[in-house]
C-alpha cells in the first residue's frame, strides 16, 4: 500500500460510521460487528474525511488548526495510508 | 450456588459496550449447531416492544454502541422495523444476525430506511444439498441467494457466516467462492463452538485435525490471493477451541463489555451463560444499571478473586481470564474450574478424547439432533 495522492479524495467504506461517543470519551469508528476506539490525532484527521475534501485540503485545514506540529502532514499521510490498508476507507 | 456476597462486587467495570438482544427464540430452521438454549420451548414470554425499546435506551445511556439483533430468527417479530427504527434515533450501530428466512426485497428495504446499518446472513453450505441437510429446509439455500443479492443492491455491508463442522469443512473453498461470488464484505468461517444444541451433537460435528489443517490451508490461499486482487473483503477463521492448548479470553471477560438479553429479558454476560447454575437478573424487575453493577449474576467472575487453581498462580490468568466458565461448566461440572482446552486443567483429557473421537466415521456416530420444538421438548421433559 503506497502513500495516498494528494489530490485523492477518500471517504469512509460503506458500512462505516464515525461517531463521537460520551461513555468513552472518545470518538469511534463502528462497522459490522466492530468498533475502534480513536485517539485524538486519529479522530481529527478521520472527522475530516467527508468524500469531498482531497488528501490535500485536509492537510491544510490541519495545519491551519495546529500550526505549531512538525511533519504534520507526514503523519497524516502515514495514518491515511494504515486506514487505507485496513480498509477503512475508500477513494472516490 | 450462592448468589450473594461476592467477592468481587466492588470491581467496577467498563459500559457494556455490546448489546446482543435476542428478540425471539422462533426460527423457521432446525440447525444442529444452534446455540440457543436445549430447552428454549420452556423459556417465558418474549419482552414486548416497549420493553426492548426501553432496554435499549438504557443501555445506550450506559454506553452501549453495538447492538445485535438476533434470536432464534428476528424477523419473526412483528416490530423488527420499529426495533430498528428506535435503535438509530439512540445512535446504536445495528446488526441484524439473520438467516434470510422471512425476508424479501420490500423488507430488506424497509430495514434500510428504517436506519439498519449492516445484515448478517447464515449459509449452511454452498449447495442445496448440504445446506438442506443442517437447515432442515428444502426451500432455503435459493432463498438465501436471492436475499443477499436484494441486501447488496441495497448497498448494505454483508457478512456471510457459515458454520463449519465436518460435513462442511472439506467444501470449504466452495463456500468462500459462493461468498466472493455474492460479494460479500466479510466473510466468516465459524468452526462450530459447541454449546446448546452443537454440545449435543459434538461427535457428529466436530471436525478430525487433518480437515482442518486442510482448510487452513485453502483459506490462507484465499487471503492471498484477495489481497494480490486489493479485494476489501476479509476472510475471518474462527479455528475451534479443541484443537488448541490455551483457552480463549471468552467474551474479554466475564461482565466486562458484553450483555446480552434473551427473549425474556434474563440479562446474561454472554449468550450461553443462561445453562449455569447462576441466578441472572431480568430486565423486568430491574435497572440495566443495577444489573450491570450491581447484580450477583454479573459480578460472580469479575476480576480474579474466584479463580481456584491452576488459573490462581497462573502467570496468563489476565489475559484469558481462565477461558470460558460455560466450558468448565459442561466439561468439569464446576463453572469456576479452568476451561478444560487449557493443556494446564486437570480436566485436558476430556478435550483430548473428544478430539480423538473426531476421526470416528460418520456410520458409528449418534445422528444429528435437530433444534425443534418436539426435539426441546423430548430432551427436557423425557
Amino acid at each position: 500500500m503506497s502513500a495516498p495522492h494528494h489530490d485523492a479524495i477518500p471517504l469512509l467504506r460503506r458500512g462505516f460510521r464515525l461517531q463521537w461517543e460520551p461513555a468513552q470519551q472518545a470518538h469511534v469508528l463502528l462497522y459490522p460487528e466492530g468498533m475502534v476506539k480513536l485517539n485524538d490525532s486519529a479522530a481529527q484527521i478521520l472527522t475530516l474525511v467527508n468524500g469531498e475534501r482531497s488528501v490535500a485540503d485536509i492537510v491544510a485545514t490541519l495545519h491551519q488548526r495546529f500550526p505549531e506540529v512538525p511533519d504534520l502532514e507526514a503523519d497524516v499521510l502515514d495514518f491515511l495510508e494504515a486506514a487505507h490498508g485496513n480498509h477503512w476507507l475508500t477513494e472516490r | 450456588m450462592a448468589t450473594t456476597g461476592s467477592p468481587n462486587a466492588e470491581i467496577r467495570p467498563g459500559p457494556p459496550l455490546w448489546l446482543l438482544a435476542e428478540l425471539t427464540y422462533r426460527c423457521p430452521l432446525q440447525c444442529p449447531y444452534c446455540s440457543n438454549p436445549v430447552d428454549f420451548a420452556d423459556q417465558g414470554q418474549e419482552l414486548d416492544t416497549g420493553q426492548w425499546l426501553d432496554v435499549f435506551a438504557q443501555a445506550r445511556a450506559m454506553g452501549a454502541a453495538q447492538l445485535g439483533l438476533s434470536g432464534g430468527e428476528p424477523l419473526t417479530r412483528p416490530d423488527l422495523i420499529e426495533l430498528v427504527s428506535g435503535a438509530r434515533e439512540l445512535g446504536y450501530y445495528s446488526n441484524l444476525i439473520t438467516s434470510g428466512m422471512g425476508l424479501n426485497r420490500d423488507k430488506v428495504r424497509a430495514l434500510a430506511d428504517a436506519g439498519l446499518d449492516h445484515i448478517q446472513i447464515s449459509f449452511q453450505d454452498a449447495e442445496a444439498a448440504g445446506n438442506q441437510l443442517m437447515a432442515g429446509s428444502r426451500k432455503a439455500f435459493q432463498h438465501k441467494l436471492e436475499m443477499a443479492r436484494a441486501v447488496k443492491a441495497h448497498d448494505f455491508p454483508m457478512v456471510l457466516n457459515i458454520v463449519i463442522h465436518r460435513h462442511n469443512i472439506d467444501r470449504i473453498g466452495d463456500i468462500i467462492q459462493l461468498c466472493l461470488d455474492l460479494e460479500a464484505d466479510y466473510v466468516e468461517l465459524a468452526t462450530c463452538q459447541y454449546y446448546g444444541w452443537a454440545h449435543l451433537n459434538r461427535q457428529g460435528l466436530m471436525p478430525s485435525r487433518a480437515q482442518l489443517q486442510q482448510a487452513e490451508h485453502v483459506v490462507a490461499d484465499y487471503r492471498r490471493r484477495l489481497e494480490d486482487a486489493a479485494n476489501p473483503c476479509q476472510l475471518i477463521f474462527v479455528v475451534p477451541d479443541y484443537y488448541e492448548e490455551r483457552p480463549k479470553p471468552c467474551m474479554n471477560g466475564w461482565g466486562s463489555m458484553f450483555l446480552t438479553i434473551t427473549p425474556d429479558g434474563t440479562a446474561l454476560p454472554c449468550h450461553s451463560a443462561r445453562q449455569l447454575p447462576i441466578d441472572f437478573p431480568n430486565v423486568r424487575d430491574h435497572t440495566i444499571e443495577t444489573i450491570w453493577h450491581h447484580s450477583p449474576g454479573f459480578n460472580h467472575f469479575r476480576g480474579d478473586a474466584w479463580m481456584p487453581e491452576p488459573c490462581r498462580s497462573c502467570d496468563e490468568k489476565h489475559e484469558d481470564f481462565g477461558g470460558c466458565r460455560c466450558q468448565a461448566y459442561m466439561l468439569t461440572g464446576d463453572a469456576a474450574n479452568a476451561d478444560p482446552v487449557c493443556a494446564k486443567s486437570p480436566h485436558h483429557h476430556t478435550i483430548v478424547a473428544a478430539r480423538e473421537q473426531a476421526g470416528t466415521p460418520l456410520d458409528q456416530v449418534p445422528p444429528l439432533t435437530y433444534r425443534n420444538e418436539r426435539n426441546a421438548r423430548l430432551i427436557y421433559r423425557g
